[in-house]
């Protein structure tokens, strides 16, 4: 096939990706947006293939490659529970990264495949565009594998932080540039391994001090760092298609960073140079003798079940303890004696973005009862009841009041402002950012302390009575 | 007898053909090579032309994902983690190329790895979003 018509090739698969993004402006159009979105990879796989002069054989190789890397996607994306999502796509966001590393070697060990020079003789730009292709893919590789890790729960959520940490990794990052500088002058292959293992140590280093609450940044960044190394890559294979979806991914990526950023009032800034979430011990402290009142599941399923509105606030604790389907057979339970049930959405409730959406449509929650923080905070005070279950700190009025807070000015759920509150708790811990929550000693709250999903069960029982 | 010399004759003129025809293909190579770098330095730098597209790529994913619906930010990362996994592009060329050692290996790896994530996103991305469902009313 002709070059110029592999670009014209090329350019109908982007707009298929853009078309696969703008899809998900709505529910109803998101299935086709996901067609659209395969139609364009298969189109730029088979025509890169028809482009390839004398593959011959390789075909074979490249067929079982495929073959083994689709079957294992396939089982993954069949079998993962949509609780397990977050760590699902850490793991995707890896792959990315550890493919674009492996597509620079092999563009660094035989260049004149992709037609940037013979090897020893590179052209200067490709050699540039290949040390930010394959840093930015091992940044992505290690970071990913991190908070896969702390995800999985394999290894603590807890901020890991020690002295001249920040100077570390300014130093690696500085040594990154000389390492490139080297490669330039040089096309030393000592040099382009030591920058992939630099980088690689980098991406560990970046994730290790950011604390669990803070993933949703952090999985948004790793998705955004992916697309700009295919991009990376795309410069080194002068691939349009590659800059392209890598830029469309890359933005992506960088929006929902900063509309989790918002959600928790923080610097992009303070959230990568992490350690929040680290001085729990210290916030703790004055708990004190403050009284809460604990409820039990009669009370609950009384008072709901007599009132007119309920809004229902999931947050973490709901997704770890798999409560979906049993908070959905409460709603309908009060649904049935005519009470309004709506959920309510924090931007940053769960571990990622839209993860709270997503398990209550697994368990068939229509997406028309669910609403986002903005949408949705005015109803608080014509509420009845406000149900939390598994949420704390996007709760928190000491957010709207205290100004010693380390939350004061995140925007938080209105749950206050309800004439009733209960809050499924397991223990009278404080959240994940160890912070004090005002509203569990207020006098209209009732403290149900045990596992999200037997209490919902629990309710669902005394409701049936 | 003149047919021999004749004949040799054609033979000498056959040669000198042939040596000017061997000329003048290499007259063509080199001009075709010097037209081909005029056109290269008349034409843009691929890195202005690869800046002009990802500046305006991410214009465009800009105004397409800030219309995105908060309630599929999840479906969002799964199918963009699908698109990123274009990289396969660059995969396929080392394993078809054929550059035996390293580009080879590397190549098969990566075609295995893009393959896992574009499989493993679009569907995981379908499974979400079949589940969104309207109301029953």
């Amino acid at each position: 096939m002709d070059a110029n018509f592999a670009a014209l090739f090329y350019l109908i698969a982007s707009v298929c990706f853009i078309m696969a993004l703008k899809g998900l402006s709505h529910p109803e159009t998101s299935r086709r947006g996901n067609f659209f979105g395969m139609i364009g990879m298969a189109i730029a796989v088979l025509t890169t293939l028809l482009v390839l002069p004398n593959v011959g054989l390789n075909l074979l190789t490249i067929f079982a490659g495929v073959l083994i890397g689709g079957s294992i996607g396939t089982v993954i994306a069949l079998r993962v529970q949509m609780t397990a999502l977050p760590q699902l796509v850490a793991a995707f966001h890896s792959l990315v990264g550890l493919a674009a590393v492996f597509v620079a070697v092999a563009a660094f060990y035989n260049p004149s495949a992709y037609g940037i020079g013979s090897p020893g003789a590179i052209k200067l730009n490709s050699l540039i565009e290949m040390s930010v292709g394959v840093a930015i893919g091992a940044i992505t590789f290690t970071g990913s594998v991190i908070a896969f890790l702390k995800l999985q729960g394999i290894m603590s959520g807890r901020p890991i932080v020690f002295a001249m940490q920040h100077w570390l990794n300014l130093g690696l990052g500085i040594l990154t540039v000389l390492l490139v500088i080297w490669l330039c002058r040089a096309e030393s292959g000592v040099a382009f391994w030591l920058i992939i293992l630099v980088t690689l140590a980098l991406g560990v280093l970046i994730i290790i001090p950011i604390g669990g609450a803070d993933m949703p940044v952090v999985i948004s960044m790793l998705n955004s760092y992916s697309g700009w190394a295919a991009a990376g890559i795309g410069f080194t294979l002068e691939n349009n298609l590659l800059i392209i979806a890598g830029s469309l991914v890359g933005s992506s990526g960088a929006i929902l960073s900063y509309i989790m950023c918002k959600g928790m009032n923080r610097s992009f800034v303070s959230v990568i140079l992490g350690g929040f979430g680290g001085e729990t011990a210290a916030a703790a402290a004055d708990l004190g003798d403050k009284t809460y009142q604990l409820g039990s599941a009669e009370d609950a399923a009384f008072m709901m079940r007599n009132a007119e509105k309920v809004i229902i606030i999931p947050g973490y604790g709901f997704a770890v303890a798999q409560a979906q389907h049993a908070l959905r057979e409460m709603a309908d339970l009060l649904k049935n004696e005519g009470v309004e049930v709506i959920y309510a959405i924090h931007p940053v409730a769960g571990r990622m973005p839209g993860h709270m959406n997503v398990l209550l449509a697994e368990a068939s929650v229509p997406y028309d009862e669910v609403f986002e923080m903005d949408e949705v905070n005015r109803d608080f005070a014509a509420a009845d009841v406000a149900f939390v279950i598994g949420a704390n700190d996007v709760t928190n009025p000491s957010a709207k009041t205290d100004k010693t807070s380390p939350i004061y000015g995140m925007p938080v759920l209105n749950v206050d402002e309800a004439q009733n509150v209960f809050f499924i708790k397991r223990t009278m811990g404080s959240g994940y950012a160890g912070i004090d929550n005002p509203l569990f000693y207020m006098d209209k709250t009732r403290m149900l302390l045990s596992d999200a999903k037997k209490m919902c069960e629990d309710i669902v029982k005394s409701l049936g009575n | 007898m003149a047919s021999e010399p004749l004949s040799r004759q054609a033979g000498d003129l056959a040669e000198q053909a042939q040596s000017l025809s061997e000329g003048l293909s290499g007259l063509a190579q080199e001009i075709a090579q010097s037209s081909a770098q005029v056109v290269e330095h008349a034409g843009l730098s691929p890195i202005v032309i690869g800046l002009t597209v990802l500046v305006l790529a991410v214009f465009v994913g800009y105004h397409v994902v800030w219309r995105v619906t908060p309630a599929l930010h999840s479906p969002l990362m799964g199918v963009t983690n699908a698109i990123s996994s274009v990289i396969i592009v660059g995969g396929l060329i080392a394993a078809g190329s054929g550059g035996g050692g390293v580009s080879d290996v590397m190549g098969f790896l990566a075609v295995t790895l893009a393959s896992i994530n574009i499989f493993g996103g679009f569907l995981v991305t379908h499974r979400m979003l079949s589940m969104f469902k309207k109301k029953k009313r």
